[in-house]
């Protein structure tokens, strides 16, 4: 016999809140996983002595460097943000359809809100003296 | 495994048939079905139908059953109670998988895209193969197991709110709309229960007259039987019947915490 098809999934499937909150927060974990290695060299560079450490400084305060740090912390505020959603639902609260819909709303406006104050506060604010 | 793309003998092709409303209907809406027949050799297609809404029930399966009876009779597709209490016409619809006698047409925006719930072994057209998702159902054993034989004069007794908390989860028909929307239960759902079966488990483990809760909650502490649950939510924002799967699977998690911090 001839094998049965398989029918479409993820293809056809409406790509709703919930599905994008659950795939954003894996994303974000990956590249939080990824930064870790740059926050890593950048201890390394701290503790062999100030010629390594003033070229890490060079490299993470270039174009790249600051493009890939806005976007960890966007990742840090979404991953921590939601994090906390997952943590609420282990509890068992939140888990209605009307909670999950606000929370979702509520984590995306709170992402904005907690990755633009850390963007201000690392590259706007000035080093405090 | 996470397989994005379908498998080479799944892709649908164009060689889709249209059938068009004849001249002058005035108010026609149409319809693209997944259709698959077994005996052709060929991949699934996707057919469009023209229906006359004049002439036309309001309810997705309306139309299916009047496509069937006047434009195409090998479509193929299950439905009984049409009231939404079997299950058997549960599919995917705009997307969101449900009972097409419950999903009004005109809830829907544009064209009616139908296809059969996702990520199954296709029969033909609509109807896909549930024998997993029936086993499943059967590997958490759904029914009453005592230990404690049955009081000689009367049934085993419930307090009104012991009975209260098993109301909603003993409401769910089987239909699998649940099951086949989660993304977990797509890619692991060999090995994963999925959320129609792990709603099941959580009632008997939650029903006061049952003596096997500490065996029910051994049978789930796996990796993969229970805990490939990510609380996508999927599942909930599905069901036809309004239930909460993923609530239910969040509460079997906290009682294997709960019992292992006891």
């Amino acid at each position: 016999m001839r094998q049965r098809p398989l029918s479409p999934h993820i293809g056809v499937y409406k790509f709703g809140y919930t599905m994008a909150t659950s795939i954003v927060h894996r994303a974000t974990g990956i590249v939080l996983s990824v930064g870790l290695i740059a926050l890593t060299y950048w201890l390394i560079a701290a503790a062999s002595g100030p010629e390594s450490y003033t070229s890490a400084v060079t490299v993470l305060a270039g174009g790249l460097g600051q493009f890939l740090i806005g976007g960890w912390l966007f990742a840090f505020s979404y991953h921590l943000l939601n994090g906390l959603r997952h943590l609420n639902w282990d509890l068992g609260r939140g888990l209605e359809k009307a909670e999950a819909r606000g929370s979702a709303t509520i984590v995306v406006v709170a992402t904005l809100l907690l990755a633009g104050a850390f963007i201000y506060a690392a590259f706007f604010a000035g080093v405090p003296r | 495994m996470v397989q994005l793309r379908l498998p080479e003998n799944s892709r649908i092709n164009r060689n889709g048939k249209v059938h068009k409303a004849p001249d002058g209907t005035t108010n026609v809406r149409t319809f693209k079905v997944y259709r698959y027949d077994p005996d052709s050799g060929e991949n699934p297609r996707v057919d469009t139908f023209e229906v006359d809404m004049d002439s036309c029930g309001p309810m997705v399966l309306d139309a299916l059953i009047k496509i069937k009876n006047e434009l195409d009779p090998s479509l193929t597709f299950r439905r009984s109670c049409r009231e939404g209490i079997c299950g058997s016409c549960a599919m995917n619809i705009e997307g969101m998988n449900t009972l097409a006698c419950t999903k009004s047409c005109s809830d829907v925006k544009g064209d009616v895209k139908i296809y059969p719930l996702p990520h199954m072994p296709v029969v033909k057209d609509l109807v896909p193969d549930l024998t997993q998702f029936y086993a499943q159902y059967a590997a958490v054993k759904p029914w009453l197991q005592s230990r404690t034989p049955a009081p000689p004069d009367h049934e085993r007794l419930q307090e009104p709110e012991e009975q209260e908390k098993i109301d909603r989860p003993s409401a769910c028909i089987l239909c699998a709309c649940c099951s086949t929307s989660c993304p977990s239960y797509w890619w692991n759902g060999d090995r994963y229960l999925g959320p129609a079966a792990l709603l099941a488990a959580y009632r008997w483990i939650i029903d006061s007259r049952d003596d096997a809760t500490g065996e029910r909650l051994d049978a789930l502490e796996d990796p993969f039987r229970l805990y490939r649950c990510h609380t996508i939510m999927n599942c909930t924002e599905a069901c036809p019947k309004d239930l909460n799967p993923a609530k239910a699977i969040a509460g079997i998690k906290r009682m294997m915490a709960e019992r292992e911090h006891a």
